[in-house]
């Protein structure tokens, strides 16, 4: 990771680094800004209060580091503006005890012993950054920030190899895609590359819809230069003179700072005609998305740029060949250009050389849910659930248990406690039901309902389903219906097997990504958890007390009750027995199926319903 | 904003799109933003002005989450049903939120007209779910306490 260059200081004492992205935000990042801006004014000290983006420890937030010169960051965690008096001017005077870490190295601070360095804090120390190495550290609006730490030294080098070189350096990097599939970055660029075409597109998919995942915004917002870079280097080795990000509309700052960093990029040289000197042309802009999930798969994107319904169309023709305009287009997630100018800059060599066999280099993945340390985290490919749940994440809240993790998105699987030390790779995670999808990782506790999650995330396709293929628009709908009946306490056994026939025929029959991996959820529920739906069904019973219709129980007045024994005979499990030597009734909660006939026939009414 | 506001809106747009990419949605979207909503006649002037068929443009206007086809609320409150906000209890917040502000779905706007909700289904800031949006702010762990304090707030502006 890297740490602030002197030259970030500009005439300037101190610098403090507010994080400031959408999270940030929402965190009450605002008025710590305007705090800090006003005590260094009252203090009278020269100090330069950066609003920068996101290191990914949302958990901190508000987030907040100071530098001085030659000295490492301090940072403060969930600062409020209260505490911004006493934080900067016990920091003027060299006292840092309630700091949360120090950035990089020790021996400057007096009293500085029981603060840890940040890099060796559990949520830091497994990770490596490559795609969110300036979030958090530059300004995301200047673009003087982006080139001090090296940026633009990759289109530099590019532009002086030819657009096979380029290529080939991708493609020996390893590098695949990183939005979901997995495609092999370098080869999706050579297809592009080879075909003969007067007019070519470059199109960076920052659409980023998969509810539980924002590492595109977080990237975007902490560091929109270097996603720039990496789709004008993208650009130069397809042949494209015309590019555009399509960033989702419900994460504008995303688009805003793309936006800015495309017009200062622009009256530098990096955009435009003769770029850098050379005979290079291309330029650049953002379009918002009107909000579709669909436009994950590449040809709906590209049918919204064009303006229309984004409809999935049948592959081939793959975009490489007929895309946007049936023009050859190359089409790549924020995350995949994030990692070129790396892996241009410094060799693919140091990229390849983490991560596991097939998935090579770093990802970005969500943390989310029922964990200690949410956030955003990079870590090589291959790393497991456990050290990404555990150790990184902290695991579930104190007094909470592991129960489910949902990686993939809606897409994606139910992995329980068995798939902890599952790899996380394209392979490994689709031998057991699952996909890599964008990264996002969603933990979930004793009190998440499995059977409710799947209802959710069909819900969500349902939704989300364009209506081109009746098994994905009806089908999905069917099994929601299914499922919700589940969670009310009216599903059959059967249901299960009806369930798993009805997602292996829209697996089989939908056109897209989309409708062939909805079912995903469902199925990897039922396998893994198979338990908890047999409860629902048999049972009527939901044990995390999600599902309200069985979740409630049934339970004798002590007072009322008389000990008739009319309820036991009417109960069909005879969960009920009478207990001496008080001679009243009591259920077994554990047999009982929730029928309520037991509360009918008391003719005294000392059975009652509680939740 | 009449007839002849979107008119001139449309013809802007049209005048100010230098790119190859199609202005459909661009449109749609300027229009929104300064109406809050895509009335018939707006729809019917689009398909004028642009020379693309009637059906085209309702057909994108009713495809996409972004576009509504009735007035809009003056705040809006977007409501995250995403995945990590759906498990840290999202419903019980938008359940209270339809009792508070008197809104029985599909209707999404209060009588007052103060409130618009939304479903939306992920802001991005799954790290502080469960999350509301009410018009540009967004509001990280919500509870239904929060939600009335903050209502409170916007009620008396």
């Amino acid at each position: 990771m890297k740490t602030s260059d002197e030259s970030f200081f500009g005439d300037n004492e101190i610098r403090i680094n507010v994080g400031m992205s959408t999270c940030g935000l929402a965190a009450g990042a605002k008025p710590v800004y305007d705090a800090f801006v006003d005590e260094a004014s009252l203090l009278n000290i020269r100090a330069k209060v950066v609003n920068v983006g996101c290191i990914g420890a949302c958990f901190a937030e508000p987030l907040v580091e100071i530098y001085s010169r030659n000295k490492p960051g301090v940072l403060y965690r969930n600062v409020s503006p209260n505490n911004v008096k006493n934080i900067l001017r016990n920091y003027l005077e060299e006292k840092i005890e309630n700091s949360w870490a120090i950035r990089d190295h020790k021996g400057v601070f007096k009293n500085e012993t029981n603060i840890p360095i940040l890099y060796e804090l559990p949520f830091f120390k497994h990770q490596i950054r490559d795609a969110l190495e300036n979030c958090g550290i530059i300004d995301p609006e200047s673009i003087d920030e982006y080139i001090k730490t090296g940026g633009y030294e990759a289109l530099k080098k590019a532009l002086k190899l030819s657009p096979e070189e380029v290529i080939s350096k991708v493609v020996n990097s390893g590098l695949r895609g990183r939005g979901g599939a997995g495609f092999p970055t370098g080869l999706k660029w050579k297809f592009t590359r080879i075909v003969e075409g007067d007019k070519k597109y470059v199109i960076c998919n920052a659409d980023e819809g998969d509810p539980g995942a924002f590492m595109n915004r977080l990237n975007a917002e902490g560091d929109p230069y270097k996603i720039l870079e990496g789709l004008i280097i993208a650009a130069y080795a397809v042949g494209a003179e015309e590019g555009f990000f399509f960033v989702r509309a419900e994460k504008p700052l995303m688009g805003e700072r793309l936006d800015k960093a495309i017009k200062q990029s622009m009256n530098l040289g990096y955009l435009g005609n003769n770029i850098l000197g050379s005979k290079f042309n291309f330029k650049a802009q953002v379009i918002l998305s009107a909000g579709a999930f669909v436009c994950g798969e590449e040809t709906a994107l590209m049918r919204a740029i064009e303006g229309k319904r984004a409809m999935p169309t049948p592959r081939p023709p793959f975009p490489s060949t007929k895309g946007l305009w049936g023009k050859p287009t190359c089409i790549n997630n924020v995350e995949t250009l994030a990692h070129i100018p790396n892996i241009i800059k410094e060799g693919y060599e140091k990229f390849a050389s983490v991560g596991s066999e097939k998935s090579k280099g770093t990802k970005v993945f969500c943390l989310t849910g029922a964990i200690e340390c949410s956030g955003a985290v990079e870590v090589p490919l291959g790393t497991t659930l456990r050290t990404l749940i555990f150790d990184i994440g902290g695991g579930p809240p104190k007094g909470h248990r592991f129960k489910a993790v949902q990686n993939g998105g809606p897409s994606g699987g139910c992995l329980s406690e068995e798939h902890l030390d599952l790899p996380l790779d394209y392979e490994s995670l689709q031998a057991v039901g699952s996909i890599m999808g964008s990264g996002g990782v969603v933990v979930m506790d004793e009190t998440s309902c499995i059977v409710d999650v799947a209802k959710f995330f069909l819900g969500f396709t349902t939704a989300e389903s364009c209506g081109q293929c009746t098994p994905c628009r009806v089908g999905l709908k069917r099994m929601h219906e299914i499922l919700d009946k589940i969670t009310k306490g009216k599903g059959k056994i059967e249901d299960l097997d009806l369930l798993k026939w009805m997602s292996k025929g829209i697996m089989d029959s939908s056109l897209c990504a989309l409708g062939r991996s909805a079912p995903n959820p469902v199925l990897t529920s039922i396998k893994y958890f198979s338990d908890e739906y047999l409860s629902h069904i048999n049972k009527k019973w939901c044990q995390a007390g999600v599902c309200d219709a069985l979740s409630k129980t049934f339970h004798v007045n002590v007072e009322i009750c008389k000990g008739c024994g009319l309820c036991i005979k009417e109960c069909p499990v005879n969960a009920i027995s009478i207990v001496k030597p008080e001679n009243k009734a009591q259920i077994n909660t554990n047999l009982c199926i929730k029928c309520g006939q037991c509360q009918s026939s008391c003719p005294f009414g000392a059975i009652t319903e509680v939740d | 904003m009449d007839t002849y506001e979107t008119e001139v809106l449309i013809d802007e747009m049209l005048e100010s799109h230098n790119s190859e990419s199609n202005p459909l949605i661009p449109i749609l979207q300027k229009i929104q933003k300064s109406k809050g909503y895509l009335s018939m006649e707006a729809l019917r002037l689009v398909s004028e002005k642009t020379g693309m068929s009637p059906s085209r443009v309702y057909g994108v206007a009713t495809f996409y989450h972004q576009f509504r086809l009735k007035p809009e609320g003056k705040h809006r409150i977007s409501i995250c049903k995403g995945t990590a906000c759906h498990v840290s209890g999202v419903e019980d917040i938008y359940e209270s939120l339809l009792k508070v502000l008197e809104i029985t779905p599909p209707e999404d706007t209060s009588k007052d007209g103060l409130f618009t909700i939304q479903e939306v289904r992920c802001l991005g800031a799954c790290s502080l779910a469960p999350v509301i949006k009410i018009d540009d702010i967004v509001f990280g762990k919500m509870n239904t306490q929060k939600l009335q304090t903050l209502l409170k707030r916007y009620k008396e502006e």
